[in-house]
């Protein structure tokens, strides 16, 4: 585990320095994790202020922030929990989805390991103002550690009337339940998450119903990222304009950007939205060894590829959109020139055909043959007909899959070839001009 | 397929939406669709068929094989992605345009079609679907010639038995999940599922856990490929060698439509008909597989008669045969009389004719065709409530699906009319139905009717309210208020079950309670030629269409229709079953004619065996060799269900036509065998064809006089007993022992298996370790069977009614709500069947009990005291 880069939590802007540490300016702290440490750094203290508010004037609190989901896809998160029916007529859910399985994502663990009551602080908060008395965290089960660490945090928290029945003298009961998944990517999906928690099999549901109607256990359900109910402790205290006084109008507030790979300091930088590369890699001591960058993702393996073309886009929802990709999880995965663009297309993909859940017929299918192709062409025995079958089915992919794993799945393949076609093409060159669909389709063995 | 503009599309524009509906285009066409409707509903009502495998319109939307794609607009913006259309609904001023009209469309459909097959075997050739096979079609339609798949393909050793029945191809499996869902949604059955996931996903069952299920054929038929197949007609023939013909299951009173197809005279399989008022596109698996009855080996195909000098049976022709019985008939009428015994599977034009014999060439009412427990009051009961209604205003299935609250009583609905189970299931499911029983123990049909798991949170409504065997009589003046309040909601109904006739009192009760609450009563008998039966008059007090026989002039107009001279109706009312054989065993009856039964269906196989032995002349009408055969003078042949016409009459009371299925093999229907034979006697029947027969109750037309009396019976008093006795609990299993399950293995092997059932307290006073057999005994021989504890009120003892060693009538000699003596088996050896059927003069405390009311003699009334209460078990809104 990555420890943070960001510098000593107490200052709240390094004078200087792009870096905003919001979320992750506790973790330098001796024993970030303890109730006593929090509570010295204004843990809770926007857990009391919230507790004297009308739960309806949070959730406008968040949208006048405009804070954004931080699981991937940045749902306005304040329009969410108004999707939360007023009435009390069946059980309310929080759930947080803390699976974190997108490729290259680390900020969700860290943050759980380093201030677990930062993301309790923000439950109590999100719960109130959606009227749940219930609040599942789902923990990614390979993170035993990091489980151990919130079911501590949580015993603390009850010991000390955070949680459980009148919080704070308040009237507001909340029950807080670590539940640890069994490592499926998909369990991420909040539909598939849902399914799971309920013990059934991790397979995302078909909407409508959507969650806030019908989720957990049939009943009105808002799933948030960790991240995303993290940050809304420091909304509370904060304000909305000191908010929106970080990253950019549509895409406000600070990020944890995770800087894996070819990088010297790689971790988590937090910094507001709308930062790009070049400054964070400036943040990261650059490249490793100086050896140039070649190719990276903006939000996890899901994410079409960036180049060193795009080192100056801002990384918000908008900026990576435009520029062709997306913001994802703000996972920055950086390669340098040594690395084969194929070879870490192929280990993307085999990640994707592992995890595919099996349900729909393009996803499944789709990754299985993608793969092989791939898996092919690394070896050496690919043939330029096979880059355009690569792509004709990536296009019967994208978007024709239930659920976003699919799309997430063709990412790589496409923007892989998009710009580094050549390199394909030269895994080809002993190949040229064999047409293997000549061979015949019958099945050869099990693989 | 072309489109053809839509017709009077400029004044469409002025025409308003009908309430409820939005109007959309599809394809160019605009169309109204009611609010809701899923978008490949719509498009196919216009003549757009989008290819699909996973949509099915009876099971919930699951959108997982993506071939259904189409590109839609809502609010004239395009939606980003081409959409499911099986799990898009219809929306106000959508635009929608299918594979014929959009090129994204149809390249995504070509698509996921590529990716379906990439993975597929090559199997066709040998693959049981091939030539009817969803997958096929689709992909010679739309899917391309060449694959451009060169790598290595997923494979799986195949085919894997997920039942005794039912086999697994995982390699020509799509993943669909309409076998899991109709499992789960449907039949209740969840032992199928999903396992593992990507492209290892796979349709599985658990570990020592097959596919348990009554209607588990039905994946087969709706499995878009061939990855199931059943273990009874794999490889047996190809769709398009096989002629299919509609036809009616004769199983049960349910009344299926079904498909039989057949090839060179020989049934080679049974599917589901479509019929959405009755069994919708289901059937249960006794219907589909169990046919080979009527084709047994030991079939009689010629006419018997009874040597005088060996007093064997030798074959002989249709002419003699014929004469011997006519002579043997006029001689035992002129005697002492004949009481004719038809059973309670016949059509109802076949039963018909019975009737009219009896009546008309022996001049008798001895005739009924009750061949199981009866009494005289269900007898009153169906004189006066259930004859001449039918669905259009009794109760039908629809009236179940609507129903607030059903309670079942006495009636164990997926053991005895699997299709009103089903129906059940749905109701609670999709309308909120309370379901409750009155009953013994939380039976798998009791769960699954009541527990309703599903996506989302389990359903749970209604549930058991537990009495006595012989108790549910006094249980239904002691419901408990909640139920009763349900009851008490319009259109709610009680479904009385054949055991009723097993309980004193329960008819009068359940009259009383109807009147209470305004529910209405439906009678659901088991066999399915019980409801035409009663139509058709084959009791001692009902002439044909509920014509009381005492009343005059509903008699002379018979009399006059049937060309009989006045006065020649005999006017008091017959004997039933138990009179006739009480009657044929003491002299009092000369002869008896007798249909489709087996001594063993009856409540006292051995009195039946001690009658039909004295009976002085017997007629036997018979497909197969029973136990009547072996006393017969006379055995004439007649045809199965397969090789005739007829209607039957669900528990409904609705009419289900069929048409030879098999022709030309020369089989006879009893109607025609019973008119041959009164004119050798001299009398004229006109039965000589169903279809004559079927006029003929046309004419009738209902009954023109007063309905008879309802019953008036107090309900018993029962007790629980203690020391070493209980009281015996029994219903039948609907796959068991019966002889139309005849030469099925496959069939036998998804049956429940067979096992006793007691209560906590009653193994404890027995000492009974987990799955010690215990032993069931009457004076007449006693049932070992495993022992199984489930909670039902202590002192009682469930028995299967007829299953593997548990022949509770042909054993024990009582029934449902019996005193029976219990004990503690030995434990079996291991490696042996855990039952077993020991001969009679088994030496046991002092019992009386016979629980059949079946002389209108009531129950055993040990002590004194009322039981009724019935608590909910596992209820509540
Ligand atoms: C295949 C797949 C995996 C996902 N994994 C995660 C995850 O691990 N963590 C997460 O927060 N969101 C994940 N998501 C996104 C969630 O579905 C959901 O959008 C998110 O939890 C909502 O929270 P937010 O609004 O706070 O971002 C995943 C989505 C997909 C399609
Ligand atoms: S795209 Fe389909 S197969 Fe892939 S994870 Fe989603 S539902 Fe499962
Ligand atoms: S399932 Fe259909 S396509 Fe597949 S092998 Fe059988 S017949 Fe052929
Ligand atoms: S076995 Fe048949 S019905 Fe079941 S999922 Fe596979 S293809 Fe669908
Ligand atoms: S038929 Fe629509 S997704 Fe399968």
């Amino acid at each position: 585990m990555t420890e943070a880069n960001a510098p000593d939590g107490t200052a709240r802007e390094a004078a200087g320095s792009p870096l905003t540490p919001v979320l992750t300016r506790r973790w330098l702290s001796p024993e970030s994790w303890s109730l006593r440490t929090y509570e010295q750094l204004e843990g809770y203290t926007a857990l009391r202020t919230a507790l004297s508010l009308h739960p309806d004037q949070l959730t406008e609190l968040v949208k006048a922030a405009g804070l954004r989901g931080r699981g991937g896809a940045g749902f306005p998160s304040g329009v969410k929990w108004g999707f939360m029916p007023k009435d009390r007529s069946r059980p309310h859910y929080l759930v947080i989805n803390a699976d974190e399985g997108e490729p290259g994502t680390c900020k969700d663990v860290p943050l759980m390991m380093a201030d677990p009551h930062s993301l309790l602080e923000g439950c109590v908060i999100a719960a109130y103002a959606m009227r749940a008395n219930n609040c599942m965290i789902y923990v990614r089960g390979e993170a035993l550690h990091c489980i151990r660490r919130l079911h501590h945090a949580v015993r603390e928290a009850y010991e000390a009337g955070y949680l459980g029945e009148n919080i704070l003298d308040s009237g507001f009961d909340l029950d807080v339940v670590v539940h640890a998944g069994a490592g499926a990517y998909i369990c991420g999906e909040e539909t598939a998450l849902l399914d799971s928690l309920e013990g059934k099999r991790g397979q995302p549901r078909l909407k409508p119903p959507f969650p806030a109607q019908a989720g957990l256990y049939s009943s009105p359900t808002t799933v948030n990222n960790v991240e995303t109910i993290a940050s809304v402790p420091h909304i509370v205290n904060g304000g909305s304009d000191w908010f929106r006084g970080m990253g950019r109008e549509k895409s406000p507030g600070p990020k944890i950007f995770s800087l894996s790979g070819h990088v010297e300091r790689p971790g988590q930088y937090e910094a507001p939205l709308g930062t790009t590369l070049r400054e964070l890699l400036e943040l990261a001591g650059g490249m490793k060894d100086g050896i140039p960058l070649k190719f990276w993702t903006p939000g996890g393996s899901s994410t079409p590829l960036f180049t060193a073309d795009h080192l100056d886009v801002p990384l918000d929802f908008e900026g990576a959109a435009e520029a062709g990709s997306m913001l994802g999880t703000t996972a920055l995965m950086i390669f340098n020139e040594t690395v084969s663009v194929p070879w870490a297309v192929m280990k993307w993909t085999q990640f994707y055909e592992h995890e595919s859940c099996g349900k729909c017929t393009p996803c499944r299918e789709g990754c299985f043959w993608l793969a092989q192709v791939l898996e092919r062409m690394v070896q050496g025995r690919g043939t330029e007909q096979d880059i355009d079958t690569l792509l004709d089915v990536c296009d019967n992919v994208l978007g024709r899959s239930f659920c976003a794993l699919g799309d997430g799945a063709v990412s790589p393949i496409t923007s892989g070839i998009k710009y580094f076609r050549e390199e394909f093409l030269a895994l080809c060159e002993s190949n040229r001009g064999q047409d293997t669909t000549e061979e015949p389709a019958l099945a050869g063995v099990a693989r | 397929m072309t489109v053809a503009p839509a017709s009077g599309n400029d004044t469409a524009q002025s025409r308003p939406v009908p309430e409820g509906h939005v109007r959309l285009t599809i394809d160019g066409i605009e169309v109204d669709a009611p609010q809701g409707e899923l978008v490949i509903r719509t498009a196919e009502r216009l003549g757009i068929v989008i290819p699909r495998f996973c949509d099915h319109p009876l099971l919930d939307p699951a959108g997982a094989c993506r071939q259904c794609l189409v590109e839609v607009e809502v609010n004239g913006k395009p939606m980003p992605k081409p959409a499911a259309s099986c799990t898009t609904a219809v929306a106000d001023g959508m635009v929608v345009r299918t594979q014929q009209t959009s090129q994204v469309a149809d390249k995504a459909q070509q698509g996921v079609m590529e990716l379906l097959l990439i993975n597929h075997p090559l199997d066709c050739p040998i693959c049981d679907k091939g030539g009817e096979c969803p997958l096929q079609n689709q992909a010679l339609k739309h899917g391309r010639g060449d694959s451009r798949f060169v790598d290595t393909k997923r494979t799986f050793p195949k085919p894997v038995s997920i039942s005794s029945q039912i086999l697994l191809d995982r390699e020509r499996c799509v993943l669909c999940q309409r076998c899991t869902r109709f499992s789960k949604q449907i039949a209740g059955d969840p032992f199928i599922e999903l396992l593992e996931r990507g492209a290892t996903q796979q349709i599985g069952t658990g570990e020592q856990q097959p596919f348990q299920s009554y209607f588990s054929g039905n994946t087969i038929q709706i499995c878009p490929v061939g990855a199931l197949t059943s273990a009874a007609y794999r490889f047996r023939s190809r769709p398009f060698d096989l002629v299919s013909t509609p036809g009616v299951c004769e199983h049960c009173s349910s009344g299926c439509s079904q498909r039989t197809d057949w090839r060179r005279g020989k049934v080679m399989r049974r599917l589901a008909g479509e019929d959405p008022e009755v069994n919708e596109e289901w059937n249960c698996d006794k219907g589909r597989f169990a046919f080979r009855y009527a084709t047994a080996s030991d079939r009689i195909t010629r006419p018997m008669v009874r040597d005088a000098d060996s007093g064997e049976l030798r074959e002989t022709s249709w002419t003699e045969a014929l004469r011997k019985a006519a002579d043997g008939l006029l001689n035992a009428r002129d005697s002492r009389g004949v009481g004719v015994l038809p059973g309670g599977r016949l059509t109802r034009e076949d039963a018909y004719a019975y009737g009219k014999f009896a009546r008309v060439a022996l001049g008798t009412n001895d005739i009924d065709h009750r061949a199981r427990p009866h009494s005289n009051e269900e007898l009153d009961f169906l004189g006066s409530s259930v004859v001449g209604t039918g669905p259009e205003d009794g109760v039908s299935y629809a009236s179940l699906e609507a129903a607030p609250a059903v309670l079942c009583v006495a009636f164990e609905p997926e053991e005895e009319s699997p299709i009103v189970f089903l129906r059940l299931r749905k109701a609670a499911r999709d309308s909120g139905t309370r379901v409750f029983h009155l009953g013994q123990w939380d039976s798998p049909g009791v769960e699954k009717t009541t527990h309703i798991a599903d996506s989302g949170s389990p359903i749970h409504s209604g549930g058991l309210l537990r009495c006595l065997p012989g108790g549910e009589a006094a249980a239904l003046y002691e419901l408990p208020s909640e139920v009763e309040q349900a009851l008490g909601e319009p259109g709610s109904v009680l479904l009385l079950g054949e055991r009723c006739s097993q309980v004193s009192g329960v008819y009068t009760a359940a009259m009383r309670l109807a009147e209470r609450t305004g529910a209405r009563i439906a009678w659901i008998p088991r066999r399915a030629g019980e409801r035409g039966a009663v139509e058709a008059g084959t009791l001692p007090t009902l002439l044909p269409n509920g014509r009381p026989v005492s009343d005059s002039v509903v008699r002379s107009g018979i009399e006059r229709a049937w060309g009989m001279s006045t006065g020649s109706l005999p006017s008091v009312p017959g004997r039933d079953i138990d009179g006739i054989l009480a009657a044929a065993e003491s002299g009092e009856l000369s002869g008896l004619l007798v249909g489709g039964l087996d001594p063993a269906d009856l409540p006292d196989p051995e009195q039946a065996r001690r009658a039909l032995r004295a009976a002085g002349f017997l007629v036997s009408l018979e497909l197969r060799p029973t136990g009547v055969t072996e006393h017969a003078d006379v055995v004439l042949p007649i045809a199965p269900t397969v090789e005739k016409s007829g209607t039957f009459l669900n528990w409904e009371g609705r009419p289900r036509e069929f048409e030879i299925t098999i022709e030309g093999t020369g089989a006879v229907p009893d109607c025609r065998v019973l008119d041959t034979l009164a004119v050798e006697m001299d009398v004229d029947l006109f039965t000589q064809t169903p279809q004559a027969v079927a006029a003929e109750i046309r004419r009738l037309g209902p009954n023109p006089g007063a309905r008879p009396k309802p019953p008036d019976i107090p309900a018993e008093p029962v007790t629980e007993p203690s020391g070493d006795r209980a009281l015996l609990a029994s219903w039948r299993h609907l796959l068991d022992n019966g002889s139309m399950q005849h030469d099925e293995p496959n069939l036998a092997g998804t049956a429940r298996p067979p096992v006793a059932r007691v209560s906590h307290g009653t193994a404890r006073r027995l000492g009974l370790e987990p799955h010690q057999p215990i032993r069931v005994s009457t004076e007449r021989g006693t049932i070992a069977l495993e022992s199984e504890v489930v909670e039902i009120p202590d002192g009682v003892v469930w028995l299967p009614g007829n299953s593997g060693p548990a022949e509770v009538n042909e054993v024990l000699g009582v029934g449902h709500g019996a005193v029976v003596g219990i004990a503690a088996g030995t434990a079996p050896a291991p490696g042996t069947t855990p039952g077993q059927r020991e001969p009679g003069g088994e030496e046991l405390p002092a019992v009386a009990g016979n629980g059949h009311t079946s002389n209108g003699h009531g129950p055993p009334a040990h002590g004194s005291n009322g039981n009724g209460q019935a608590g909910i078990d596992g209820g509540g809104a």
